[in-house]
């Protein structure tokens, strides 16, 4: 199988390297990127993960905080629905985040910069592939620029 | 004032050669806190260990950071390490330099800057964790098994065994399941009874085990450890402390035209029974939806005949209230309706049958005696047809799965079947035989070979009854290439296995997760079967899943195990991260109560000293919070927030990447 490797070469084409992060729950997610670790899969160096217990954990505010503090994206992540280690934390999330992104265009933040996924704690390969996909879309949709987020330029 | 240590592994060469780690230690010894930064080719091993440890004591370190591999590998081992320094074990974090940096990047340079910053990050995170001690949470040395299947039967037997106390709850008349109903079981053709029975008994009689049967659990509070059941024991109207079983009334009761359950509805019983004589409790019940005097309030029969006065049409149902701190679920399974079947005759002819209505036929103490007779006309069937696969793995009724057992009944079935009607025909419709267990495949050779089973590879298309009282069955035999059509007598369907009904509702009582298909989840579907997300409580036998009676028995002994574990000691340790409530902030709103999926945020009310109430505010139970933080999300007034992965911590997590 490649191992298809998008690096700071194409990101360098872009101009700027995207710095993305990832809030993830500790039971799929984190499990998940563990199993890519362990098969040696290769994703882009950009994402950095932050880990918590429970997608319901995230405060809308974690996301904001990320885009005012330079992140160019943000990941949430966590179990598939009807497998939340905590029974109901990714239904909670589901439905916050529903809300949410509908606000993010609000504050002036484009909600493309936003993804949410399931990933569980077999799907090592989806964890590696969701990496390599959201680098690249970021890559390609420009940096972000906190202190005046309405002048970014536009999605290709 | 922090003082920060910090020690990069390099694995041997899994992070070493992909990440510089001493120019790690070096940009983290110039993080503002951090006192000491060092890199060695294996933290995790002896000497690595006593590098942290002395550390921790010469340069007297506040907190720690390991950049190695996921926490999910050695959190553990690094934690107890810095506890036997001294040094709270919640004091240290890990940065995952492994299995997300090094394994999964190959640019040296790009892979060292991203170690740099994910240790910086849990820098930051270590100088705000607290100290924290785990909780501790009494137990009750009780179990409470709910089903009196051979699972639960097998379960309460190890637990008391073990010298702890069992309450096993059933709600038919008597335990037994359905293993009491088999005639005989495979691989062995052991009369299913004479194996059972002895366990029965010895429930019964076991000073460990107070059994309650003809009872249901009808509220459960409480969390591991600790939990209050509600139980209802139905009204019998027999007193059995003055019955001694001698059936004097079920002789006289003048309701006999009630289907039996145990018999599969093959024939009758009456309203004051006993399901079968082995029964245990050997006591009957009256069935007050049936019977006369309880309806209608005439006749008391029973009561007329009975030598010891024992009936007593006044009986009430009782509610008990018991603690215990585990619970086994073992509400085991039923068979599915074929009557969605409608090529198969939608339940309506009479001598399409299923499995346990053919055990009933085939066991001695049946409605039959033992002898082949078919339920129509009850005549010895001459052409059997067994047909598997009856609504398992069919997409078009809702069961993709297989049910597991059918294949090896279906083979046992057709082998008694020639043993009572040497010269009978026996022809089994298959898609796949599956006869996995021990000894299984042998024994499906057997049926074969020595007794003469006819396997026919293909499905069933319909089955109709013809004027002269035939059933038609046509089918086709896929490895011939054509479409057979068989003049049979009677026809069994291994019908797919099913929760019994009921099931949800006792899951949802006990906080146990089911899926699409009823059976209830277990916590990890390879390394915690027995276990469910409800903590304390355990499953055993195929309520969880189909399965067949050895497989039933090794799950109800891994819960005894589970449960005696539990047990072993006084009180119950907890990892602390748990959710805290700021009582100053709280407003009562309750939106965490309704968000906990675990009930452990309770309303407390703070009063003065002479009583008056002050305000009502959330509190969450120590010893049942899980720690996933869903309540702290969802508090609207910033007043709960969890150990461990407070809101401070996260957000100085977030302003380190920047």
């Amino acid at each position: 199988m490649a191992h298809t490797e998008t690096k700071t070469t194409e990101t360098a084409a872009a101009g700027y390297s995207p710095r993305i992060v990832a809030f993830v729950c500790n039971w799929c997610t984190y499990a998940g990127a563990d199993l890519a670790g362990t098969s040696r899969m290769l994703y882009p160096p950009n994402v950095r993960i932050v880990k918590l217990p429970c997608t319901g954990r995230i405060d809308p505010l974690f996301i904001l905080k990320a885009f005012e503090g330079g992140a160019d994206a943000v990941l949430v992540s966590g179990c598939h629905p009807g497998d939340c280690h905590y029974t109901s934390g990714n239904y909670h999330a589901r439905r916050r985040w529903s809300i949410f992104r509908r606000l993010l265009d609000l504050t002036g933040i484009d909600e493309r910069r936003l993804f949410f996924s399931w990933v569980s704690a077999a799907e090592g390969t989806k964890f590696a592939e969701l990496i390599r996909d959201v680098t690249a879309k970021v890559a390609a949709s420009g940096a972000f620029d906190p202190a005046n987020p309405a002048r970014r330029r536009p999605w290709k | 004032m922090a003082r920060i240590g910090v020690f990069l592994c390099h694995c041997g060469e899994n992070i070493g050669r992909t990440v510089d780690c001493a120019a790690v230690a070096a940009a983290a010894l110039k993080l503002p806190g951090v006192v000491h930064a060092v890199d060695y080719k294996y933290m995790c091993s002896d000497p690595g260990q006593q590098m942290i440890k002395q550390a921790i004591a010469e340069k007297k370190l506040t907190g720690v950071v390991v950049g190695a591999c996921s926490p999910r590998m050695h959190e553990p081992t690094f934690r107890r390490a810095a506890a036997e320094a001294g040094l709270n074990p919640y004091l240290l974090e890990m940065a995952n330099l492994r299995e997300h940096c090094s394994w999964v990047h190959d640019d040296r340079a790009a892979a060292t800057a991203k170690a740099i910053d994910l240790v910086r990050v849990m820098v930051e995170k270590v100088k705000l964790n607290r100290g924290l001690y785990p909780i501790r949470v009494p137990i009750e040395p009780t179990a409470l098994v709910v089903g009196g299947g051979i699972a639960g039967i097998q379960a309460a037997l190890d637990i008391a065994n073990g010298g702890k106390k069992v309450i096993l709850v059933e709600r038919s008349p008597s335990i037994g399941g359905h293993m009491a109903r088999l005639s005989e079981t495979f691989p062995t053709l052991d009369c299913s009874q004479c194996i059972l029975t002895p366990r029965m008994v010895e429930v019964a009689s076991h000073p460990n085990i107070t059994l309650m049967t003809y009872a249901e659990v009808e509220a459960v509070e409480g969390f591991v450890g600790n939990f209050d059941v509600t139980i209802r024991r139905k009204a019998r109207y027999v007193d059995w402390s003055k019955c001694t079983g001698c059936g004097d009334c079920w002789g006289k009761c003048p309701a006999k035209k009630i289907p039996s359950e145990f018999d599969a509805k093959l024939c009758n019983r009456t309203a004051i029974y006993r399901p079968f004589p082995q029964a245990v409790p050997n006591k009957p019940v009256i069935d007050r939806e049936n019977c006369i005097m309880l309806t209608k309030g005439k006749c008391g029969a029973c009561a007329k005949v009975c030598q010891r006065g024992a009936i007593n049409f006044k009986d009430e149902d009782q509610l008990v209230k018991v603690k215990v701190g585990a619970v086994v679920l073992a509400t085991g399974f039923e068979l599915w309706d074929h009557s969605a079947y409608g090529e198969y005759g939608a339940g309506k002819l009479g001598d399409v049958i299923d499995g346990f209505q053919f055990e009933r036929i085939a066991s001695a103490s049946g409605p039959t005696g033992g002898e082949m007779r078919r339920p129509s006309d009850g005549t010895e069937p001459k052409t059997v047809v067994f047909i598997q696969c009856c609504g398992s793995r069919d997409e078009k009724v809702g069961k993709a799965y297989c049910s597991k057992i059918c294949c090896m009944y279906t083979a046992k079935h057709g082998m008694l079947y020639k043993h009572k009607v040497h010269d009978g025909r026996a022809i089994v419709f298959y898609m796949d035989v599956r006869a996995t267990g021990k000894g299984y495949e042998e024994f499906v050779r057997r049926a074969v070979e020595a007794d003469g089973v006819e396997y026919v590879r293909g499905r069933v298309s319909r089955i109709y009854r013809r004027s002269d009282g035939k059933l038609i069955v046509r089918g086709a035999d896929t490895l011939a290439g054509r479409p057979v059509t068989i003049e049979a007598d009677m026809v069994v369907l291994a019908d797919a296995v099913i929760p019994r009904s009921g099931a949800e509702k006792v899951a949802q009582l006990f906080g146990v997760g089911y899926d699409t298909d009823g059976f209830y989840s277990e916590a990890h579907p390879k390394l915690r079967p027995v276990e469910t997300a409800a903590a304390g409580v355990f499953l055993a036998g195929a309520c969880q899943a189909p399965k067949d009676i050895p497989d039933a028995v090794a799950q109800a002994s891994a819960c005894a195990a589970k449960v005696l574990g539990l047990f072993s000691k006084p009180e119950l340790e907890r990892e602390p991260i748990i959710a805290r409530v700021n009582e100053n902030t709280c407003v009562h709103c309750r939106a965490c109560i309704q968000a906990c999926p675990y009930g452990a945020i309770e309303d407390h009310e703070i009063r003065d000293r002479k009583g008056h109430l002050i305000k009502t505010v959330a509190r969450v139970n120590e010893g049942l919070c899980q720690g996933c933080g869903t309540c702290v999300a969802i508090c609207r007034s910033n007043s709960i927030d969890l150990d461990g992965f407070t809101d401070e911590q996260v957000f100085s997590e977030i302003s380190t990447l920047e």
